[in-house]
């Protein structure tokens, strides 16, 4: 239905958002319930999701497991903190390949929009230090790109 | 979220030596071209053997490449420095979007099983 976006908010705060052609209410019922994300949250293509649960509750657990089916697998795992159904997720979350990443706090909002839903998934991350590493680079338009953002981000591009 | 499995060393390496204000700001520095150590240590308030140290974790991570000239050692940035970083986060974001495509399909197979 659209590209999605990806933007920043002060120094820790990444916003990634994306409208889909259903109601807030299926698009927030296939960001929890396990059968539902098997079939879509599998990253790149050629992984499944052998094991997901989703407690969803305030407090219940989350873990996913991925595999590539060629000895490759991680998982993650994760803490509902609020549901607000259809409108808001609170969780965290942290990767574990093996070792676990720092905790990535998720606000991830359900917004009808005309028949769609617009879903803006709000990370904060434990520091700054972090996220500026995340967004060091260019992500997608290469290393000039990443060395410009660099600058940017770490003032010296205002340097006289 | 997503990810694939092989978060390897050398990631490892460039996220740690990214982690420091001061060695992105000397890469900064470098983005604009070739400097010496000196010239590197000059905007900031500690002392050169510091930034020494931390031009040695740039050039561990593979970030910056030196070359001896004379008495001094000008840095400059490694042609291939970011780039792993770059496509890790690539990945990490087709990830995304490809996981958003499917769920659209998802969606729209729900919309047809049981139009409302």
């Amino acid at each position: 239905m659209s590209k999605l976006t990806l933007e920043t908010e002060g120094d820790r705060i990444v916003v990634v958002k994306r409208r889909f052609a259903a109601p807030p209410e299926a698009v927030y019922r296939a960001h929890l319930d396990p059968e539902l994300l098997q079939q879509w949250c599998l990253g790149p293509d050629g992984w499944t999701m052998p094991v997901c649960i989703n407690e969803a509750r305030p407090g219940g657990k989350i873990r996913y497991e991925w595999s590539n089916g060629k000895g490759r697998a991680f998982h993650l795992t994760g803490e509902i903190i609020e549901l607000d159904p259809p409108h808001r997720i609170v969780h965290v979350e942290r990767m574990h390949m093996p070792d676990p990443t720092p905790d990535n706090h998720v606000v991830t909002t359900f917004t009808a929009d005309g028949a769609g839903t617009l879903v803006t998934m709000r990370m904060t991350l434990p520091d700054a230090a972090t996220r500026k590493a995340m967004l060091s680079t260019g992500m997608d338009r290469g290393m000039e790109a990443s060395y410009a953002r660099l600058e940017r981000l770490s003032g010296w591009g205002d340097a006289p | 979220m997503q990810a694939h499995g092989s978060l390897d060393a050398t990631l490892d390496a460039t996220l740690a030596a990214l982690s420091d204000p001061t060695r992105r700001a000397i890469l900064a520095r470098l983005a604009r071209g070739e400097a010496t150590v000196n010239e590197l240590a000059e905007p900031f308030p500690i002392s050169q053997p510091a930034i020494s140290r931390h031009i040695k974790v740039l050039a561990d991570a593979g970030l910056i490449v030196q070359r001896v000239e004379g008495t001094t050692r000008p840095c400059r940035l490694a042609p291939q420095g970011l780039s792993e970083l770059d496509e890790y986060l690539a990945m990490l974001r087709k990830g995304l979007e490809r996981n958003y495509q499917r769920l659209d399909r998802l969606l729209a197979r729900q919309r047809k099983d049981k139009p409302s």
